[in-house]
């Protein structure tokens, strides 16, 4: 006979991509143009998915789903969505 | 050092629950007054206010809210009691769901009242028959005593399986009602029921969740798994009564209690308190002459079709007596469960059925004895 | 002043790759909420966006654990957790502090079928935050109608625009006596992050509502969602405000339309930029409707002006 006392409960466990590679759904990708940049990390407040780097403002594109708030925020214009290739 | 004594006192069925509540050393216990579950509810606040019990009760909004409150605290990995009623029971239908298919060991009482409408106040066992593909298991009790007892025996069985258990016992009659309670010694049920050690709860130590959103492949085995593990409660509920005896010397039967039944050619099955008053029938008939006995089903989920197919005897008539309406099939659930578990394993069995004591009409001992004779003289032959 | 950007914490409970749509109000939102309450939480989801967003089982998309509830449940089932916690932690089988627990629910969980629990829960003072993240609708079925619809609204149940004005749960939960409520948008996360680490510090009841503009249900390009935030607040169509132990208090930039400073924005710009409005408001009686929605503004802002008065 089966284990009685095994329970088996629909758990989750924490993981990046846990609604699978993101990266994929972008149509249009943030690029940071370096020259510009402040490092003000306004971008990386507002980033809803957590994929900026706060300090050398880097975007984890694997997971980046392209929704384009960041260069909409940027003060200094520093952000621009280039069409995904 | 002398061992403690049991304790005799006269108690309702109401407040032997609140005591066995006590007993079981019950963390959590979120509460909302109906008729007649309220006494229930009325002596657990009383007991954790004075210190008897260290527990939190939460007065809820609603039976909704009761067992959300007791998912939630299980979840947690507290030990947790509700107790309900009739329309209470079935405005708590989706939680109750939740429950099972979240595995959470919650122990509940129904104390059985007929369904609105129109309104009743008194028992029948329409509320907890109509919860029967919650994927809960349900004990039905027939005394006082065996209430107290069962709480303690369906924490037992909960824990160790992880299904939420629901005890019922009849509004009024039981509920309402002084008899005579032996209360065993607490170390003696210490013994019998370990402290409750949850193998996963919610912890911020270990982050996980419960009950995402899941796709069929990974849904339907939980459903299966869920379906299969009530049926394997049958030997957990079997070692729960006998270990209970042992720590307490108290017996009520297991998954059935039969009386007379070995030489029976009459067999009444029956639920609850009329199953207690049906022994007196009994007496009556044995009396005219005639060999009835009875076969009381304590374990109603899951089906003890295994021990019911083992304890009949050859060729019995059996007179299942339902407090509740099988709505769109004739006669009442009971009958139709057992003609279900019957079929192809006992063709020599015959199986008549009377709806009886809807809410709340009085069932004696006389009453049902001449409804058993009644049923005896129908011409109409059905074979399980 | 609101905590400043670059004094934000680093903690991230919000992992990235999870199952919200791009730009989703929510997650933006529930990453502040991550920084103020830290890891010793316990959350509890209603069926929302978020519950499609956390991802599917075995998946997780947050570093929190958490618990999917039925949807009228977020007060009882939030009790139910702190009072378990509680008592554990009295009889000694819990260690160290007692988590924070937190419902994160949106206006449908709040406002319509987890009402009456909720005010249940408030009334009883039990130690939990309810935060209610607000996109006006029931997003996550296709944008239907809630309590939480302003007027003039289109969703897919209200085709013609919505007749009624939304109601202001926040006074209503504010009106329980519960010890701290706050409403707060995505476009200030510091002063969001402030309110939620002030209800953390707080025992008994919080509520915290959070304006989510949802681009799909609003219909403006994504890119656009921390605007529309700020927009709203800017018009008054949102007002920031923070009631602890019941006195009203007004934040920026709400406190300027409040005191007059500096008025509200007529709403027009704010209708147009989204399309659950605009398309309702090309037709002949749009000056009525438009006028209708400035109507039901300008009463919340006289109203909430009057009701901080009340200090009793």
């Amino acid at each position: 006979m089966k284990s009685v006392t095994k329970a088996y409960r629909p758990i989750s466990w924490p993981m990046k991509g846990a609604g699978g590679n993101t990266g994929s759904w972008r149509v249009r990708r943030p690029e940071i143009d370096r020259q510009i940049c402040t490092k003000c990390q306004i971008c990386w407040a507002y980033c809803p998915e957590a994929v900026i780097d706060r300090l050398e403002i880097e975007i984890d594109y694997g997971y980046c789903k392209g929704c384009g708030v960041c260069a909409a925020e940027c003060p200094t214009g520093a952000i621009r969505m280039e069409k995904e290739e | 050092m002398k061992a403690a004594k049991a304790k005799v006192i006269m108690d309702t069925g109401a407040h032997a629950a609140a005591l066995a509540v006590k007993s079981a050393r019950v963390d959590v216990v979120p509460g909302y007054p109906i008729t007649p579950q309220t006494s229930i509810m009325e002596a657990v606040a009383q007991m954790i206010e004075s210190g008897e019990l260290d527990a939190r009760f939460i007065p809820v909004e609603g039976e909704h809210s009761a067992m959300a409150a007791a998912v939630a605290a299980s979840a947690a990995g507290a030990r947790v009691f509700t107790a309900t009623s009739s329309n209470g029971l079935l405005y708590m239908h989706e939680v109750l769901h939740m429950a099972a298919g979240g595995r959470l060991p919650i122990v509940m009482c129904n104390v059985n009242r007929g369904i609105f409408a129109p309104w009743t106040l008194w028992a029948d066992h329409q509320d907890s028959f109509s919860q029967r593909d919650t994927g809960w298991i349900q004990y039905h009790c027939s005394s006082n005593q065996e209430v107290f007892n069962t709480i303690l025996q369906a924490y037992r069985v909960a824990e160790q399986i992880n299904i939420p258990v629901m005890v019922n016992f009849d509004g009024f009659a039981i509920s309402h009602c002084l008899m005579p309670l032996t209360l065993p010694p607490q170390d003696r049920i210490d013994i019998f029921l370990p402290p409750h050690e949850p193998e996963w709860r919610l912890d911020p130590a270990h982050p996980s969740s419960f009950a995402n959103v899941t796709n069929a492949a990974e849904y339907a085995p939980f459903r299966q798994m869920l379906s299969e593990d009530i049926m394997s409660a049958f030997p957990l509920v079997k070692k729960a009564a006998k270990e209970y005896k042992k720590a307490t010397g108290m017996w009520d039967g297991d998954t059935i209690d039969t009386y007379l039944l070995e030489d029976a050619e009459v067999v009444v099955v029956a639920v609850n308190s009329m199953a207690a008053e049906l022994r007196l029938s009994v007496d009556i008939l044995r009396a005219k002459g005639i060999k009835a006995g009875l076969l009381r089903i304590r374990l109603y989920l899951p089906f003890p079709t295994d021990d019911i197919v083992k304890a009949l005897p050859k060729n019995a008539l059996v007179c299942v007596l339902d407090r509740n309406y099988n709505f769109g099939h004739s006669g009442g659930i009971l009958a139709s469960e057992l003609k279900s578990a019957l079929f192809g394993l006992r063709s020599d069995i015959i199986i008549r059925n009377r709806v009886v004591g809807i809410g709340g009409i009085d069932l004696t001992r006389r009453f049902m004895a001449e409804e058993i004779v009644s049923m005896m003289g129908e011409k109409k032959r059905r074979r399980a | 002043m609101a905590t400043s950007i670059k004094k934000l914490p680093d903690t991230e409970l919000v992992l990235s790759g999870n199952g919200a749509c791009g730009g989703c109000p929510a997650t933006m939102a529930l990453r502040m909420v991550g920084k103020a309450l830290g890891e010793n939480a316990i959350m509890m989801l209603t069926p929302s966006c978020s519950v499609a967003s956390m991802g599917m089982t075995p998946r997780l998309g947050y570093n929190w654990p958490g618990m999917n509830i039925c949807f009228a449940t977020a007060g009882s089932s939030a009790s139910g957790v702190v009072h378990a916690l509680e008592i554990m932690k009295e009889k000694g089988r819990l260690q160290g502090e007692v988590p924070t627990v937190f419902n994160w629910v949106g206006d449908g969980g709040t406002y319509d079928i987890g009402f009456q629990a909720l005010s249940a829960a408030a009334e009883r003072n039990e130690n939990i935050i309810h935060f209610c993240y607000n996109n006006e609708a029931y997003s996550n079925t296709g944008v239907q109608r809630s309590g939480a619809t302003p007027r003039g609204s289109f969703t897919t149940t209200t085709p013609g625009g919505k007749r009624q004005p939304k109601k202001n749960m926040a006074l209503l939960m504010l009106e329980h006596n519960i010890p701290y409520v706050a409403t707060a948008t995505v476009a200030y996360p510091g002063d969001l992050y402030d309110k939620v680490v002030k209800a953390k510090s707080i025992p008994g009841m919080k509520y915290i509502e959070i304006l989510a503009p949802c681009y799909l249900g609003w219909q403006f390009d994504m890119e656009n969602t921390v605007n529309m935030s700020r927009m709203a607040a800017a018009c008054g169509a949102w007002l920031l405000w923070e009631a602890e132990q019941g006195k009203i208090s007004f934040n920026r930039p709400t406190d300027h339309i409040i005191n007059g400073k500096k008025p509200a924005l007529p709403v027009n710009e704010y209708l147009m930029a989204q399309g659950r409005f605009s398309r309702l408001l090309k037709g002949s009686d749009a000056a009525e409707r438009i006028a209708e929605i400035q109507g039901d503004i300008d009463r919340e802002i006289a109203f909430m002006r009057e009701r901080a008065k009340i200090t009793i």
